[in-house]
């Protein structure tokens, strides 16, 4: 990295930025502030396949609708962004439009972007000059005819889009307006903890109130009891996007990769920020009543939970700290949408390995060992047990996930 | 063969081996600044893809296929109880079980972590003082060059990023109940609590502490709560789940390299792993007296060159001193003329044991269990009894450490009863949980007889001649092993089983059945260079920029087993360099 930093003030010293040609100490500034930026984020979770140059693009995106690519951005001239104007960038990061008027779609989350400030737009844009150009074609359509023509998404827009920096709220701290800033805008949490309409726009009633997407359920990350993050402290909130692991819980799936390549190296204060932010969100409401221990379903529940699950999540759920998730009292578990929970019985999943926490410890699949009615009747368990309380899972669901993950 | 490898650009230090000493020393350089590049001969192993819970429990697969072993195809040894016989090759392992891949063999150990005692490090002044020279014939038992109080501060190192449990029997000098108070003194007590205890070692510490003794938790590496480590990786608590000794642990409960150094080692960007990476030889200028780094061979069958600053080796105690001979570092070891140091002062364990059958009354859940679950004494470990008289020295650590009672190969039987048919199950199904065993881990103090040399006949892949064991038990060695499963049957008794089978260790020592892995020494420290190989710095006498790290520097073997001390020696070493070595580079350390 530091490397980097030092070949990219060499380099702009000949990089002109039309009428803002910047150089010296403040160019060194600037581009330290971009990189920052680009971080918060996570350019490259789309824009860098691993292993590849620094933002060359080609990282494969699937949406409801299709496959998209994340482009490239580095400044080669003829295959990435090396002709763009800052305008141009603007434009795209504002409002999703690209150079010459040509509409991106959503997958590219302008729809958060646009909230970002001009100025900071500005820094990440003089730090993209700066990255090594590479000649590297990337075709970032593969929507299927119809959806494949751009000027759909004219339409999309006018429907789901409110293009517009953030403004801060007068009421509220200079630290909520910075976590609602960083939150709404670069982190763009809601692309995946928001609710999708059917024409996969956000539904803005529901802001962070957990999502779904390709299989994942994205809990609710509000500072709602019982399905959100009401029972995390905000100190809980920081270490988990440090650290990837608290005592609740250890990022894994798409969330393992946000902390991997993007929160881990955010600032503290602005982790904190973020953790007051989402703390004051949501709204509390009724919880409800759990399945009772009684029945049928919840005893066969409980038998599996105590032969194949108790050994790493402990008898009565609480897990271990940054090693086993805590089952009880967790916001995914409470999730009305099981989808992430079947997944994850299935096929296993892996945590996040970090600087600070760098185990990296794993779930293993229960696909080839639990039938459809037994992952349904130990989820149901653990969905309905130690302060717990949601929905029945059914065979039917967890056959549903199981024939989508077999086809992958 | 070695000059057709190519020549890599150099890095300041190689690790040849990724096991516990190898993966310290290369964490504690790494952390210093220094480029380190490790090589490990098998594959990378990783807990959450290798020891799956959901596959780790596989007694078909790790103890009778053996899959963490090293294969006898890619190395093996040969053996030979003396000198009179040609040895013959190991073609399936027996008495012990050498490691393969990254964690080596820390991943399928038992995890009991004692440290060695004050009067080791100093074993032949000790008791040549308290009982003549003449109690010493025959043997050559000699001092370590290095003192309990320059050990105490690696131990401890090693018992933090281990996450050892266990009870401090002796904190400064103050003996603490229910710990051993055989141990040495020790700063602080360990970093976890011990375990719970099962039926078995419970009921062996009461009639233990009924007899006078004075029983304490075995000082485990499987931990007893959810534990981080200053490398800020974590384990999980022990499970008892009985899948221990010859596995993976699945829980990240039993510390290894792969759980608690290599997670936060890989991640170092100024370390590289190289795995399927063979080393051939180390090394030297035309002096002799500078490692200028080592030669491997790879995957695809390429040989290269990586030149170093440093070399550590820190393989098993075979291949440390197989390289050392392969790559002509010292004088070999001459059992006729009693010269040269290379494969000198080899020694094993001396593994006793005493079973106990109970016809009535005694159900032991035997499957609940791990490696390094139970309590021990240690009134007749090493020194801590009075010998006069004897005709022996040494003795063991007493024990019941109930591993899980895994279906296949736990079938005890009595004595005389039939090998298969319906006898056979009618009395595995009697005393599958009707039994129980005390071990008595002893001591095996080295002797002239007793040593390391290159076969003169059976080769590698490689073409390279294959390491040749001499080893058999000594008559010092026969004689306190009758004593100590004597002394441990009587515990038994006291249990009131209806039948006790006592087994001490006897001669001739043969490869037929699992012993002990505790193979150590072959390239030993001291004070004196006509003796050992490295100094108390594990730095190669005349070969300053060369370390050899790991058991094959204890001179002898008491009655412990060794990690914690290999642990410890890694530690040492690596703060050597640090501190020492890297001040005067290319120069012997004289402190």
């Amino acid at each position: 990295m530091k490397a980097l930093i030092l070949s990219s003030v060499a380099l702009l010293g000949s990089v002109s930025l039309g009428a803002h040609a910047i150089g010296g100490q403040d160019s060194y500034e600037l581009v330290s502030k971009g990189r920052y930026i680009a971080t918060l984020g996570d350019c490259t979770a789309c824009h860098t396949v691993p292993g590849q140059p620094l933002f060359s693009g080609g990282v494969s995106i699937d949406t409801p609708f299709g496959k998209l690519v994340g482009a490239n951005i580095t400044p080669d001239t003829t295959t990435g962004i090396g002709r763009w104007s800052f305008e141009d960038f603007q434009n795209t990061m504002a409002r999703g439009h690209a150079r010459n008027g040509k509409r991106l779609y959503p997958a590219m989350p302008y729809t958060a972007y646009t909230k970002v400030s001009r100025e900071d737009n500005y820094a990440l844009w003089a730090y993209l000059r700066t990255i090594e150009p590479v000649h590297h074609k990337v075709e970032t359509n593969q929507l299927p005819f119809p959806l494949s023509v751009r000027l759909n998404m004219s339409v999309w827009n006018l429907l789901n889009f409110s293009e517009g920096e953030y403004q801060p709220k007068a009421d509220k701290s200079a630290q909520w307006n910075r976590g609602a800033y960083l939150v709404q805008g670069l982190g763009h949490c809601g692309t995946c903890h928001t609710p999708k309409s059917l024409l996969g726009g956000d539904n803005d009633s529901a802001f962070l109130r957990g999502g779904a997407l390709g299989g994942v359920t994205a809990p609710d990350i509000t500072g709602t009891d019982h399905v959100g993050l009401g029972a995390w402290s905000e100190d809980d909130i920081v270490e988990y996007l440090k650290t990837g692991a608290n005592r609740y819980d250890i990022a894994s799936g798409p969330m393992a990769e946000a902390v991997e390549h993007s929160t881990q190296f955010w600032h503290d204060q602005d982790l904190r920020a973020v953790a007051v932010y989402l703390k004051d969100l949501g709204e509390q409401h009724e919880r409800p009543e759990p399945l009772a221990a009684e029945q049928p379903v919840m005893s066969v529940g409980r038998a599996i939970y105590e032969d194949r699950c108790s050994g790493c999540h402990t008898p009565n759920g609480e897990g271990i700290a940054k090693l086993f998730p805590k089952l009880a009292n967790a916001p995914l578990v409470n999730a009305d949408d099981p989808t992430s929970l079947i997944g994850v019985v299935l096929a296993g999943s892996r945590a996040v390995s970090t600087e600070a926490a760098p185990t990296g410890p794993a779930m293993p699949a229960f696909a080839w060992n639990l039938k459809d009615d037994q992952v349904a009747a130990v989820l149901t368990y653990i969905r309905n047990t130690w302060g717990n309380a949601a929905s029945e899972v059914t065979a039917s669901e967890v056959g549903k996930r199981r024939d989508a993950l077999m086809k992958q | 063969m070695t000059t057709q490898a190519k020549k890599l650009p150099g890095t300041d230090v190689v690790v040849v081996g990724l096991g516990w000493a190898g993966s310290i020393v290369a964490k504690e350089l790494a952390d210093a600044g220094l480029r380190v590049i490790g090589f490990e001969r098998g594959a990378w192993r990783d807990t959450a893809s290798d020891f799956n819970i959901a596959s780790a429990a596989d007694e078909l697969r790790y103890v009778q296929r053996q899959e963490l072993m090293l294969r006898t195809r890619q190395n093996t040894c040969t053996l030979r109880n003396n000198v009179t016989q040609t040895a013959l090759p190991m073609r399936t392992w027996g008495s012990f079980h050498p490691g393969n891949g990254t964690g080596g063999a820390g991943n399928h150990w038992a995890g009991i972590t004692f440290r060695f005692q004050p009067d080791e490090f100093h074993l032949k002044s000790h008791l040549e003082d308290r009982y003549g020279k003449q109690a010493l014939e025959g043997l050559s038992v000699q001092d370590w060059g290095t003192t309990w109080e320059e050990m105490e501060p690696f131990y401890d190192a090693f018992e933090r990023v281990a996450g050892i449990s266990g009870k401090a029997g002796n904190i400064g000098g103050t003996l603490i109940e229910g710990g051993n108070p055989f141990e040495g003194p020790r700063r602080r007590d360990y970093p976890n609590p011990p375990t719970q205890q099962t039926f078995a070692p419970t009921l062996f510490a009461e009639a233990a502490r009924n007899l006078g003794y004075k029983p304490f938790p075995v000082p485990s590496a499987l931990a007893s709560q959810g534990y981080t480590n200053s490398y800020g990786v974590t384990m999980g608590p022990c499970t008892f789940c009985g899948f221990c000794t010859n596995y993976g642990c699945a829980n990240y409960s039993k510390a290894s390299a792969i759980v608690n150094v290599l997670p936060a080692l890989i991640r170092m960007p100024n370390f590289t792993a190289k795995t399927h990476c063979e080393v051939l030889e180390v090394r030297k200028d035309s002096s002799g007296k500078r490692a200028t780094g080592i030669v491997y061979v790879d995957a695809n069958g390429q040989t290269w060159e990586q030149p170093a600053e440093i070399v550590v080796v820190a393989a098993f105690t075979f291949e440390n001193v197989r390289l050392m001979l392969l790559s002509g570092i010292g004088e070999p070891y001459d059992p006729v003329s009693n010269t040269g140091t290379t494969g000198r002062n080899y020694a094993y364990q001396t593994a006793n044991n005493v079973q106990l059958f109970f016809d009535e009354g005694k159900n032991f859940n035997p499957f609940i269990g791990g490696g390094a679950i139970g309590m021990g004494i240690d009134e007749f470990n090493n020194d801590n009894f009075d010998h006069s008289g004897l005709g022996f020295v040494g003795g063991g650590s007493t024990r019941v450490t109930p591993i899980g009672a895994a279906p296949i190969a736990s079938r005890p039987v009595p004595p005389g009863t039939p090998r298969w048919g319906s006898q056979w199950k009618k009395t595995t199904a009697q005393y599958y949980s009707a039994s129980m065993s005390i071990g008595c881990e002893a001591s095996n103090y080295s002797s002239r007889t007793n040593y390391l040399s290159l076969d003169p006949t059976y080769k590698d892949p490689h073409g390279r001649p294959l390491l040749r064991i001499t080893f058999d038990f000594t008559e010092n060695d026969l004689r306190m092993a009758q004593y100590v499963t004597g002394k441990t049957a009587e515990i038994a008794r006291a249990l009131n089983p209806s039948l006790v089978v006592e087994s001490p260790r006897k001669a001739p020592w043969n490869n037929t059945s699992y012993q002990s892995s505790h193979v150590v020494g072959g390239f030993v420290m001291g004070a004196d260079p006509a003796t050992s190989s490295v100094n108390k710095h594990l730095q190669v006498w005349d070969v300053p920029n060369l370390f050899v790290v790991g058991a094959s520097a204890f001179p002898q073997n008491p009655g412990y087993n060794p990690t914690g001390t290999v642990g410890a020696l890694a530690f040492k070493a690596a703060h050597a360099i640090r501190t020492l070595y890297l001040k005067r580079p290319g120069e012997m350390i004289s402190v």
